[in-house]
């Protein structure tokens, strides 16, 4: 069976590897490259728990085949903080115990990284329904959204 | 000891829980994130067909594809006898939960694992289970509960024979048993009522739908010493179940437990981990195994759906006189529904003379149920929650006015036995009256609801350690796997009690073999009882601490008193002393008698029971017969709030929970008895979307025998929820849905019948 | 163990070949968002995946003879920020943008949607109403295909092995004239629609109906264009008596099953429920009253 050869970049750092049509590049960064931050909730694209950044849009990682990252741009939730700094939006969902079980966690805070950088100040019902497709069974998404909203005003430099 | 509330400086803040920079981070370690040198990856071989014998099982192609190394079937393990064990979240009969881990003799629902494989890749491991062959010989089936019932339907079991009637049945039969609590004289009750309600009301199954499938690693060394990193909610239920089922002894299994990505419940079994352990002990290879989704959905949880009926007798003035509740809760393929608990809750809030409570335990060909969330507490209040306010409004009484009325209080004597003692359902229902939403008006169209529950919570066996390091840092280790922020809660109470700040407590989870026995996270128990273990060792530790001082300083440690974080001189008698930080005895514990450290082990008795009160305001869609969740208030008696912002999270997750329950989640299933909905696309929990801010207001009547006056507070949330749901749309439309889920065609159906244009 | 190849081939006639070329089922991918899904579940066992991406043009979208040109494989968030589209043709955006999630937005694509041939598809109706055209390439070269001939059944299409979808032509709107779709489903994201309906209309200056193309989908085996519900519309203002018409005659069309997103009575309720309403919004839209899509 011959694999691909895969050249990208993860997080900043170009990166190469194998894998076979059949694999996800959910299962490519699982399995192949140990980045087991993203999640499989569902394997069919209906919980976010896998959520990437790939050349700017959100995607869920397993309804993208590995072979297909070849020469992209993908930030995974391991790439959101900056060393030991915390991304604002990881700070605010600990300072407002936005997680409960935490394995929806990389996926919320992958989504909502994506939509800051492309709605730097949402209204709440925007902030829902950009997250709908990030299933949270823990949280009621109450805390969630204050966190997203909190985050969003510190990014702009809004006092609380 | 005791606290003195206004003292608290730990308790009642909300620190950053010690787990949480890894969990935005993507590091922390789930159940399938481990791996291991050498692993290799196992399959579950699962029944299409609700009910079938196995006439046999053909392996011998698979084992031929290379990179195969191991298939495991029932031939695999022990066949063992029926005996009744209390590990988990309620009773299980180990011959049961082997049969369900893997069929014996006949798959008993579809999705029912009938061979397990073990093979280099996913991609392998897929392709062997197509080349396993299996020969079934098809039999009738039964899904619904009280198709289960008749007298003709097809038998699960030959050797099931109902329990608790008279005379002693003789032909076998789908209901395990019968449940009957009573109380006073309800004849006499109903006799002497002046008003009446009855209804029927029927719940679907609904998953617990934790977003991280089952996962697990298992390593089955050559000398039967084995390893199971797996995400559970009780790493030495694990430990316990897959022993006895692959007989093995129990502390040669040391079961690590992963962060849990949710349970509700639904991990307080073993589905995998024996299948695992067994293929690793085959194929002389570390095993992991993972479900996925549909999997879940075919072959995990979830809870019981039902079919109920509730007469309700009242005199005129609202005092209720008579209630009768039957319930008929399907139990899945094996029996153990929550019928017990769901006969006990649904009154349980109430003082009423006369009750009768009869419940059935049914086995249908659907997947066993396992727990959920205050189990079968949530169907059985569905019920009652619905006849109540179909009560007050034929009474023309205000539907809080009317608990109160009849609400229980301290020495409130339930229909299942106790006595109620320091309990807060009137301050619950008081806090719910003064709230902002139920004073605030409704716009035209809303209509508004309001629904209680109860809960009874548990103690149990539990451990937790606490060690200070030679810099005076401490460190907590708790038996109890941390499904919502437990890790956080214990922290606190050890700080509390240790005088120091939170951040100076790190709380781990220990594996079964570095903390004592402790029972599963359930029955929201985690920060009562194993709190309690910790507050203790912590407690143990001040007194070390003191004697150390004592000895630093040469006095009596009676004379010592333990304050911020550091010993003080008890009074001017004692000396002129410095006092002496945590930090700097640490620095010469190897001097004054070695290592601080302590484990406590309890069995915690005296977790007081919890109360709630949600109410709920919709707008209904008369013309698609959609609901929507306008605005949404969970009050509930928290007894103490240790870490207030998991508390309310709890509150939350439970409520949206139970709206997802009330409006969209079931088990679909086609006439072959297959799942038809075995995903989160047609399975719908709710979504971001789906739900405004959900405001949840604590009440604080304490606990008197927890050391901080916590009560469990993860489980009753979820039981108010559905009533509260079908209340505001009795209130919106008029009508009265007694089925679940209110969805949009049963709705729509509902106001087309009602219209007469159906 | 059977080998499944891809390949990303960077014109169409490379695309063309490899497809006429595979000795088993070949599957096109554009978004992958059904096929992954497919793929997974081990419902489909292709051969091959031919990566249709790297084709010049099928990723964006362009105006051309006053009308629009829409790559087939340009993913939804793509579609939603073209300010040309959202002004000519915001039913069709609308109907795109609600399907999935926004990660799912990221790769969704027209072409996808079409060709998984799904009765439920929530752009196709929408299309349907538009009257789009596929311009369709294979081995006898490429030809413009009215989207209505694409689906023929739950999950097939009219077109050849060899042949793929390269971008879909919207025509140019004359004045007063714009598009709505909504679709029934039982949460507020995430469904699949339980029924969907697509109506495009051009009205006079008295807001008199004089062109109208309505769509209804989740009820029936593929997306219909119902011709009936059209001249309901066509020649009236959208007064009680013809939005009653317009309802009578969507139901009349449905031709449902009961499933587990819906019964057949529910259907074919909502669909002349959601016929009324949509005709209200594209009325409003091609009115100038309300500009822009609606959440």
């Amino acid at each position: 069976m011959s694999k691909h050869h895969v050249t990208t970049t993860i997080n900043g750092e170009p990166s190469e590897f194998l894998c076979e049509t059949q694999q996800t590049l959910l299962d490519t960064l699982r399995d192949v490259l140990g980045l087991t931050g993203s999640k499989e909730g569902c394997a069919s694209g209906d919980c976010g728990a896998c959520s990437v950044i790939m050349d700017g849009k959100l995607v869920c990682s397993c309804l993208v085949l590995g072979v297909e990252a070849e020469g992209k741009t993908i930030t995974t939730v391991e790439g959101i903080a900056s060393g030991d700094h915390l991304h604002p939006v990881q700070q605010k969902f600990l300072e407002h115990a936005a997680l409960q079980c935490g394995f929806c966690t990389p996926g919320f805070i992958v989504a909502t990284k994506a939509l800051l950088d492309e709605n730097p100040n949402p209204t709440e019902t925007e902030a829902r329904y950009w997250l709908a497709g990030n299933l949270c069974r823990c949280t009621g998404y109450d805390k969630i959204i204050r966190a997203v909203m909190d985050a969003a005003a510190e990014m702009r430099g809004v006092a609380r | 000891m005791n606290y003195v509330p206004s003292d608290l400086k730990v308790v009642g803040t909300r620190p950053i829980r010690p787990d949480g920079v890894d969990k935005v981070t993507g590091r922390a370690m789930f159940g399938a994130d481990m791996v291991m040198p050498g692993m290799l990856w196992g399959k579950v071989l699962r029944s299409p067909h609700a009910h079938a014998r196995i006439v046999s099982i053909d392996a011998s192609k698979a084992l031929k594809l290379p990179g195969v190394r191991a298939v495991v079937t029932a031939d695999d393990f022990p066949n063992i006898a029926s005996e009744e064990a209390f590990v988990g979240e309620g009773p299980m009969n180990f011959r049961d939960l082997s049969r369900n881990c893997m069929a014996r003799g006949k798959a008993l629902y579809e999705g029912h694992a009938v061979a397990a494989v073990a093979a280099a890749s996913q991609a392998i491991a897929d392709r062997a289970l197509e080349l396993i062959d299996v020969k079934y010989q098809v039999l009738p089936h039964v899904i619904d509960v009280e198709a289960a019932m008749a007298d003709d339907a097809p038998i699960l079991h030959d050797d099931l024979f109902t329990a608790n009637v008279e005379p002693t049945p003789t032909k076998p039969s789908n209901i395990a048993k019968r449940v009957y609590f009573h109380k006073g004289d309800i004849e006499a009750g109903f006799k002497d009522a002046e008003v009446i309600v009855e209804g029927r009301y029927t719940t679907e199954p609904v998953h617990q739908a934790y977003i991280e499938p089952h996962a697990c690693l298992c390593s089955y060394g050559a000398d039967g010493q084995s390893t199971i990193f797996s995400s559970s909610q009780g790493q030495f239920m694990v430990r316990a179940y897959v022993a006895k089922l692959l007989g093995m002894e129990i502390a040669n299994i040391r079961a690590m437990p992963a962060e849990i990505g949710g349970g509700f419940g639904g991990k307080t079994l073993v589905y995998l981990e024996p299948l695992a352990l067994a293929l690793s002990k085959k194929s002389g290879r570390p095993v992991k195994m993972q479900m996925t989704r549909e999997e879940v959905f075919r072959a995990s949880g979830p809870t019981s759906g039902a079919a109920m009926e509730v007469k309700l007798g009242a005199k005129k003035d609202g005092t209720i006189v008579a209630a009768r509740h039957v319930l008929k809760y399907q139990a899945g393929a094996f029996p153990g529904s929550p019928i017990q608990p769901g006969c006990m809750c649904g009154f349980a809030m109430y003082d009423i003379p006369n009750v009768e409570v009869i419940g059935y335990d049914v086995v249908s060909n659907r997947p066993k149920v396992a727990a959920y969330r205050a189990p079968g507490a949530p169907i059985s209040s569905f019920a009652v929650e619905s006849a109540m306010d179909d009560l007050a409004r034929k009474l023309g009484k205000d539907p809080i006015a009317l608990r109160e009325q009849n609400g229980a209080r301290n020495g409130t004597k339930t229909h299942y036995g106790p006595t109620h003692q320091n309990i807060g359902y009137l301050a619950t229902l008081e806090a719910a009256k003064s709230s902002a939403h139920w004073k605030s008006p409704l716009k035209p169209g809303q209509g508004r609801g309001i629904a209680t529950g109860f809960w009874f919570n548990i103690g149990g066996e539990s451990c937790a350690s606490v060690h200070v390091a030679e810099d005076g840092s401490v460190s907590a280790v708790s038996g109890s796997p941390d499904i919502g922020g437990s890790r956080a809660s214990i922290g606190m109470m050890v700080a509390e009690v240790l005088q120091i700040p939170a951040e100076r407590v790190r709380t781990i989870v220990g594996d079964t073999s570095s903390i004592g026995f402790t029972h599963v996270t359930g029955g929201s128990r985690v920060t009562f009882a194993t709190g309690m273990a910790a507050t203790q060792a912590a407690e143990k530790v001040v007194e070390q601490l003191k004697a150390r001082a004592a000895m630093i300083w040469e006095i009596t440690p009676d004379a010592v008193d333990w304050r911020d974080g550091a010993a003080h001189p008890a009074g001017t008698n004692a000396g002129a002393f410095e006092p002496l930080p945590l930090a700097a005895i640490a620095l010469k514990a190897a001097r004054t008698g070695g290592p601080i450290t302590s484990e406590m082990s309890v069995n915690a008795q005296g977790a007081g029971p919890g109360f709630g009160a949600h109410i709920c305001d919709v707008e209904v869609d008369k013309e698609t017969g959609q609901v929507t969740i306008i605005r949404y208030t969970a009050v509930q008696d928290v007894g103490r709030a240790i870490h207030p912002s998991y508390v309310e999270g709890q509150i939350q997750g439970g409520a949206a929970q139970g709206i997802g329950w009330a409006l969209n989640e079931e088990y679909i299933y086609d006439k072959n008895g297959k799942m038809d909905n075995p995903g989160f696309l047609d399975y719908r929990c709710p979504v971001a979307s789906d739900l405004p801010l959900i405001e949840a207001i604590m009440v604080e009547v304490p606990n008197p025998r927890h050391p901080f006056g916590a009560r469990g507070v993860g489980e009753v949330p979820i039981v108010p929820p559905m009533a509260a749901v079908a209340n505001a749309i009795r209130d919106a439309i008029g009508l009265r849905m007694g089925s679940l889920p209110m969805s949009p065609p049963k709705v729509r159906k509902a106001l087309d019948v009602a219209n007469g244009d159906d | 163990m059977p080998t499944l190849n891809y390949a990303a081939p960077s014109t169409v006639d490379e695309a063309v070949k490899l497809l006429a070329g595979a000795s088993g089922l070949a599957k096109v991918l554009a978004g992958g968002t059904d096929l992954l899904v497919q793929l997974r579940s081990g419902r489909l066992k292709p051969e091959l995946i031919v990566d249709t991406k790297k084709i010049p043009g099928i990723l964006s979208i362009r105006e051309e003879a006053g009308g629009f040109v829409v790559g087939a494989a340009t993913p939804g968030a793509v579609v939603e920020a073209h300010a040309g589209l959202n002004k000519a043709w915001p039913g069709v955006v609308e109907a795109l943008d609600l399907i999935g999630s926004t990660q799912i937005q990221g790769r969704c694509s027209l072409a996808g949607n079409l060709c998984n041939a799904s009765p439920a598809a929530d752009s196709v109706p929408a299309l349907f109403a538009a009257g789009a055209i596929a311009v369709v390439v294979g081995s006898k070269g490429r030809r413009e295909v009215p989207v209505e001939q694409i689906p023929t059944a739950p999950g097939r299409t009219s077109l050849a092995k060899d042949e793929f979808i390269l971008e879909f032509k919207l025509p140019p709107r004359p004045a007063r004239s714009s598009d709505a779709y909504l679709r029934f489903i039982p949460r507020t994201e995430m469904d699949i629609a339980v029924v969907g309906c697509g109506i495009s209309v051009t009205l006079d200056d008295k807001g008199v109906c004089t062109a109208a193309r309505v769509s209804l989908g989740a009820v029936a085996p593929t997306v219909l264009l119902v011709k009936a519900a059209a001249d309901a519309l066509i020649g009236h203002t959208l007064d009680a008596d013809t939005l009653a018409k317009l309802d009578a005659a969507a139901r009349a069309a449905c031709k449902p099953i009961n499933d587990k997103r819906g019964t057949i009575e529910y259907r074919t309720k909502v669909a002349g429920v959601l016929a009324r309403r949509v005709a209200a919004i594209a009325f409003d839209r091609a009115m100038g009253k309300t500009q822009g899509k609606t959440h």
